[in-house]
C-alpha cells in the first residue's frame, strides 16, 4: 500500500512505534507509527471503521486487558505500552474527550474537582483556583462563575463539552486526545470548542479524531489519514488539503472514495 | 455529491477553453485588422471584446458558486483555483486586443512602413502559438509543456526589442511615418505583454498540476537576460 509520512523534526509529545490493536481474531490497527509534535494539534481522520478511534483509545491505555495492543507507545522516553506502567497515571498526562459530552450528574464545580479529590487535592484555595483556570481555558468560566453549583446537567450540549474538557485539564494533563468532540454539536458550539482547542494548543498537545474533513482543515497542524487500520498519509495540514502526496487520500478528502 | 462536483468543473474547463480560443482569435482579429488598416474589423474586435468580458465574469461565479458551495480541496481546489487566476489573464490579452484594434482607427490613412508591419505579423503569430501551446497544456495538464512555453517569452521579448529598434530607426528616416509608428510601438508593446500573461497563464498549469507556485518569467529572473541574449548575436 502507497503510504507518505512526513518527517517533522519538531519536539515530539508522544509517539507510536509498529502500535497495533487487536481484537480476539479481529485486527483493528496494523503497524501504525506516528509521531505527534509538542504543542501542536494533530488530526486523525479516516473513514468509519478505519481504526482512528480504536489508535487514539490506545495511546492513554484505554482498552481493556481483553484488547491486545502491541508495539511502543513512547511518551516521555519510557514506552507506556507495558504492563508495569500504571493507567492511572498515564491518564493524568494523557486526558480524553469523548464525541458525547458525559459531564457527571453533579454540580460544574464538583465536575472539576472530582478527580482532584480522588487524587488527594483537598485544600480549598487550590481546588477553587483549578475550577477557575481549568473553566476559563475551556472558554465556559464567563458563563458559568456565577452558578458554579447548578447541575451540569443543565448546561447546553456546546457547554456541557467544554466543562468536560475543562474536567480533562483539571488535572493538568500534557496532552488531550479528543474523539469526535464536536459531533454532537450545532455549528455555534462546535466553533466554541474549535476556539478553545486553537487556545489550548499554547500549553497542551491535542490530538482529535474527526469525521469532518472541513474540521480539520480549520483546526489542525498536522493531519494523519487512516485507512483499512493503517497509516497512509502523515504530512502538516495545509500540505494533505492542498497537495496530498498518497491518491488515497485525495480521493477521501475530495469526497471521491468507492 | 463528487460526481455533481467533477460534472461541474468538467463544465467550467470547457468554458475556459472557449474563452481562450475566442481570445486567441481575438489577438489574430485585431493585429490583422491593423495590418490591413480594415476600421470594420477592427470595430467588430471592440464589440467582441464585451463577450469575453461576459464569459470572465460568468466563468468567475460559477468558480466562487463552486468553492462556496462544495468546499474542494487538493487537485480539485487547485483546479478551480488555476482557472479562476488563469482567466483573468485571458481577459486582459482580450483588452490589449481591443487597444490594438483602437491603434487601427488612430492611425489609418497614414504613411505605413511595410517591413514593420510584416514584422508585427511575425510577432503575432508567435504569441498565438504560445497561447494555443499553453491552452493545449492545459488540456492535457502537462507542467513540462507549460514550462516551455513559458521560456518562448524570451523569443517574443527579443522580437519586442529588435522591433523597436527598428521603428526608432524609421522616425529617424522619415518623419512623415511618426503617427504609423507611434502606433507600431503601442502595438509590439501590447503584444509583449500578452507573452507575458501567457507566461502566467503557464504558471497556474503548474500550480494546477503540482501544486506549486513558480515564477516562470525569464524576464523577471534576471531583466538583462534578453538584450545579453540579442548582444551575443550581433
Amino acid at each position: 500500500m502507497d503510504t507518505f509520512i512526513a518527517p517533522t523534526n519538531l519536539e515530539l509529545a508522544i509517539e507510536t512505534k509498529n502500535l497495533e490493536v487487536i481484537y480476539g481474531d479481529n485486527q483493528a490497527v496494523f503497524d501504525s507509527s506516528l509521531e505527534f509534535p509538542r504543542h501542536k494539534i494533530t488530526a486523525i481522520i479516516g473513514a468509519s471503521g478505519s481504526g482512528k478511534s480504536t489508535y487514539l483509545r490506545s495511546l492513554n491505555r484505554m482498552h481493556d486487558k481483553s484488547v491486545t495492543v502491541n508495539g511502543q507507545i513512547i511518551y516521555r522516553s519510557v514506552d507506556i505500552n507495558q504492563p508495569k506502567i500504571n493507567e492511572y497515571e498515564v491518564r493524568k498526562q494523557i486526558g480524553m474527550v469523548f464525541q458525547r459530552p458525559n459531564p457527571f450528574a453533579k454540580s460544574i464545580r464538583n465536575n472539576i474537582t472530582f478527580a482532584l479529590k480522588k487524587n488527594g487535592i483537598t485544600d480549598s484555595r487550590v481546588l477553587e483556583e483549578r475550577i477557575e483556570t481549568s473553566l476559563k481555558e475551556a472558554a465556559l468560566w464567563d458563563e458559568v462563575k456565577d452558578d458554579l453549583d447548578k447541575s451540569a446537567l443543565e448546561l447546553s450540549g456546546g457547554q456541557q463539552q467544554r466543562l468536560c474538557i475543562a474536567r480533562s485539564l483539571s488535572l493538568r494533563p500534557d496532552i488531550l486526545l479528543m474523539d469526535e468532540p464536536a459531533s454532537a454539536l450545532d455549528p455555534i458550539s462546535t466553533e466554541k470548542v474549535e476556539a478553545t482547542m486553537r487556545k489550548l494548543r499554547k500549553d497542551y498537545t491535542i490530538i482529535i479524531v474527526t469525521h469532518n474533513m472541513q474540521q480539520a482543515s480549520r483546526v489542525s497542524d498536522y493531519t494523519a489519514f487512516f485507512h483499512q487500520g493503517r497509516v497512509i498519509e502523515f504530512n502538516r495540514t495545509q500540505d494533505v488539503f492542498q497537495t496530498p502526496h498518497v491518491k488515497m487520500t485525495e480521493d477521501y478528502i475530495s469526497g471521491n472514495f468507492g | 455529491m463528487h460526481e455533481l462536483f467533477a460534472d461541474e468543473l468538467k463544465k467550467l474547463r470547457g468554458r475556459f477553453m472557449e474563452m481562450g480560443i475566442n481570445v486567441s482569435e481575438q489577438i489574430y482579429a485585431s493585429t490583422k485588422s491593423f495590418i490591413d488598416h480594415d476600421l470594420k474589423a477592427a470595430n467588430k474586435v471592440i464589440e467582441d471584446d464585451i463577450t469575453t468580458n461576459k464569459e470572465e465574469v460568468s466563468l468567475e461565479e460559477r468558480a466562487l458558486k463552486l468553492i462556496a458551495l462544495q468546499q474542494p480541496v487538493a487537485s480539485d481546489f487547485r483546479a478551480i483555483i488555476s482557472i479562476l487566476k488563469a482567466s483573468t489573464d485571458l481577459e486582459r490579452m482580450g483588452d490589449y486586443s481591443v487597444n490594438i484594434a483602437r491603434e487601427t482607427i488612430r492611425v489609418k490613412g497614414n504613411p505605413r512602413v511595410n517591413e514593420i508591419e510584416k514584422a508585427i505579423d511575425e510577432m503575432t503569430k508567435l504569441i498565438r502559438e504560445m497561447l494555443e501551446e499553453a491552452l493545449d497544456a492545459y488540456v492535457r495538464n502537462d507542467e513540462k509543456m507549460a514550462r516551455k512555453v513559458a521560456l518562448r517569452d524570451l523569443e517574443a521579448d527579443k522580437q519586442y526589442i529588435l522591433i523597436r529598434n527598428n521603428i526608432t530607426a524609421a522616425m529617424q528616416q522619415d518623419s512623415e511615418t511618426v503617427v504609423a509608428n507611434s502606433g507600431y510601438m503601442m502595438v509590439v508593446r501590447l503584444l509583449e505583454r500578452m507573452g507575458d500573461h501567457i507566461v502566467n497563464l503557464s504558471e497556474w498549469i503548474v500550480y494546477n498540476a503540482s501544486g506549486e507556485l513558480v515564477e516562470l518569467n525569464p524576464g523577471k529572473k534576471d531583466p538583462e537576460m534578453v538584450q545579453k541574449l540579442l548582444n551575443d548575436k550581433l
